[in-house]
């Protein structure tokens, strides 16, 4: 077993630097994806609000496009952060650096695009395919700083597999989004559809391995142990994320005509989750007492909050990956309320639980803001998710049923969840930005700190040269 | 696990994911493939450059404040979606499309609608959980 490098001494200021800045980048387009989010949610509850200037379809992609940047930037930085903790130093800060101005760059394009009403009109992540260039670009930087600084691939614990695999894999989905721009692929409407899911299915899979990859490594540094990284059971598991990665996303397109043998391969690679979910349960309670240390209490109460929604997700998942059960989920707010509980539940909570590490705030007062900040999204996280239950149940059961009742009038029937779900979205934000706020703060105040520190030096080292 | 387990595994599934992959790039599905450039094909363009995707769905897939539009076209017919896109609705804009390009977003619609039903009620429930057109 190696050594853990946790909080490495040797990881220079430079190193450390790069890492936050993608985070702190990250947590300001969180706010945006709310912002926009929230201008959806009224869009629903009050139909042609802002239709003139800020029509919905402007509205989606803003919040969609600024919810995937801020998962991408906060693991781009969390994985750049603990390379560099782990193996003592990044391969080159200055590509990290490349890859942010890149990334920045095309975000404030792309977001700028959508307001101008040019559109990728893709499902579900999409912008001006031009656009797409400087994200690859950006991307390869990413895969040969990781590989770079991994070096050697020999007994390397399973989060540097899980890295190594997610940027590749990324990449690979995220160039087979754009398949549809060669005519073969996109005449035929059923096979385009077919490959967007494929390539969208799996590019989630991508992201999570990165994530999953950090939060293995920061579990570890909580418990102080690197047992868990090196064993069989983490292999497993990873092969079988790896597996579920590759070959269930057929889900997305039960009901497409597309071949049968999707809907087979799916179905039966879903239901592997099976397993996770089993270990998870029964792993619950053993992780709990691990993990509980007072000195990572920011951390481990994100991972305690993400581990919960783990639970919820996966069970919602393995249910909706039955294609019998799919077909009465599929195209209803089920869908989102699955999408917000991963995208928030889980990666949100689990990146900023990197974030606390990485930033290692330990001032009381702060500490206490962060977690109202955190319980407040977790309760309202849990109502936002189920009003969207339930109006999909509604829906679902609308279409089942579909040639009686007209389209308009079932929206009209799920007006009241729809306000629920503004309302438990507002507290949701409010809890958002508290926790962001807080970090904000707290890094304006530690650079003020760290500046009068710099300051004192130069003015004490003359005197010092004199004596 | 040894490193060389570990490879031959990575390596194993690598290989099966690039075979399913290219299986499913060659396969042709529908039968009902619109050429490049033709009408359909300029209609599915205006449909991205709009996002018409962002309110409605196509098989289920897309936004969710307007209906699904994959059978729009034998369900309701052309002059009723010509008077939604000359006009839109309180919520959905009034695109300012010339006749050309209503006329290929039709055709968009129409080769869209031949290649199947996606009323999920149409679809039959197996036993063993799978289901079938
Ligand atoms: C901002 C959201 C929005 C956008 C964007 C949008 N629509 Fe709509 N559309 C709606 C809503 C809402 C309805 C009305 C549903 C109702 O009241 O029954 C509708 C209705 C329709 C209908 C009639 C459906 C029916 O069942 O009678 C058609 C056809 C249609 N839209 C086509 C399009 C096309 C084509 C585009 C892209 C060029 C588009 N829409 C873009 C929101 C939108």
């Amino acid at each position: 077993m190696e050594p853990l490098n946790g909080n490495n001494l040797g990881t220079s200021s430079k190193n450390k630097s790069i890492g936050k800045r993608y985070i702190l980048t990250g947590v300001i387009i969180l706010l945006s994806a709310f912002s926009f989010g929230l201008v959806g949610a009224l869009q629903y509850t009050s139909p042609g609000l802002f239709k003139n200037v800020l029509s919905f379809e402007k509205v989606r992609p803003l919040h969609v496009s600024s919810a995937v940047f801020w998962i991408l930037l906060a693991a781009c930085g969390s994985v750049t952060h603990y390379l560099a903790e782990v193996k003592g130093k990044l391969w080159s800060v200055r590509l990290s650096n490349v890859q942010w101005y890149l990334f920045t760059g095309s975000i404030i394009l792309i977001l700028l695009s959508y307001l101008f009403g040019i559109f990728g009109g893709r499902e579900y992540w999409e912008f001006h395919p031009l656009l797409a260039g400087p994200i690859i670009l950006a991307w390869l930087f990413f895969i040969i700083n990781v590989f770079k600084s991994i070096g050697s691939f020999r007994n390397q614990p399973v989060y540097v597999w899980m890295w190594m695999t997610g940027v590749v894999f990324f990449l690979f989905t995220f160039l087979e989004s754009y398949l549809w721009l060669i005519p073969s692929f996109r005449s035929d409407v059923v096979k385009d559809m077919t490959i967007q899911w494929k390539s969208y299915g799996s590019m989630v899979g991508g992201w999570n391995m990165l994530i999953y990859g950090c939060s293995i490594y920061l579990m570890d540094k909580i418990s102080g142990s690197q047992k868990y990284s090196y064993s069989k059971i983490a292999f497993t598991l990873y092969f079988l994320g790896l597996f579920n990665l590759m070959f269930n996303w057929g889900h997305h397109i039960y009901t497409l005509p597309a071949p049968k043998l999707i809907q087979y391969i799916s179905y039966g690679v879903s239901m592997t989750e099976l397993l996770l979910l089993g270990r998870i349960i029964y792993f619950w309670r053993s992780s709990v007492n691990t993990l509980k240390k007072n000195y990572h209490i920011l951390p481990y109460r994100f991972l305690f909050a993400a581990d919960l929604w783990i639970f919820l997700t996966l069970l919602l998942a393995i249910v909706m990956s039955i294609p019998a059960i799919n077909i009465y989920t599929h195209g209803t707010h089920i869908t989102v309320a699955h999408t917000m509980g991963a995208t928030i539940g889980i990666n949100s909570f689990l990146l900023l639980s990197f974030t606390f590490d990485i930033f290692n705030i330990h001032q009381q007062k702060v500490v206490r803001q962060i977690s109202l900040g955190l319980y407040l999204s977790l309760a309202s996280l849990f109502i936002f998710w189920l009003s969207l239950i339930i109006a999909g149940v509604l829906r679902a059961d609308w279409q089942m049923h579909s040639s009686t009742v007209p389209f308009s009038v079932m929206m009209l029937s799920l007006r009241p969840y729809f306000i629920v779900f503004l309302i438990s979205g507002v507290a949701l934000f409010t809890g958002f930005f508290i926790i962001i706020f807080s970090l904000l703060r707290y890094h304006l105040s530690q650079k003020s700190v760290d500046k009068t520190l710099t300051l004192k030096k130069i003015k004490t080292a003359p005197n010092v040269l004199h004596n | 696990m040894t490193d060389k387990i570990k490879s031959t595994i990575l390596f194993t599934f690598i290989f099966m994911f690039l075979c399913y992959s290219f299986y499913l790039y060659k396969k042709s599905y529908d039968g009902t493939a619109t050429v490049s450039e033709s009408p359909a094909d300029k209609g599915k363009r205006i449909w991205q450059e709009k996002n018409c995707n962002a309110c409605h769905q196509v098989y289920g897939l897309g936004g969710y404040l307007g209906p699904d539009l994959t059978n729009i076209y034998s369900s309701r017919g052309e002059a009723h979606i010509k008077a939604f896109l000359q006009s839109g609705t309180n919520i959905m804009p009034a695109f300012a499309l010339n006749d050309d390009e209503v006329s290929q977003l039709l055709a968009y619609l129409k080769s869209m609608d031949a290649t199947g039903v996606a009323a999920p009620d149409k679809l039959k429930i197996n036993y063993d959980g799978t289901i079938e057109r």
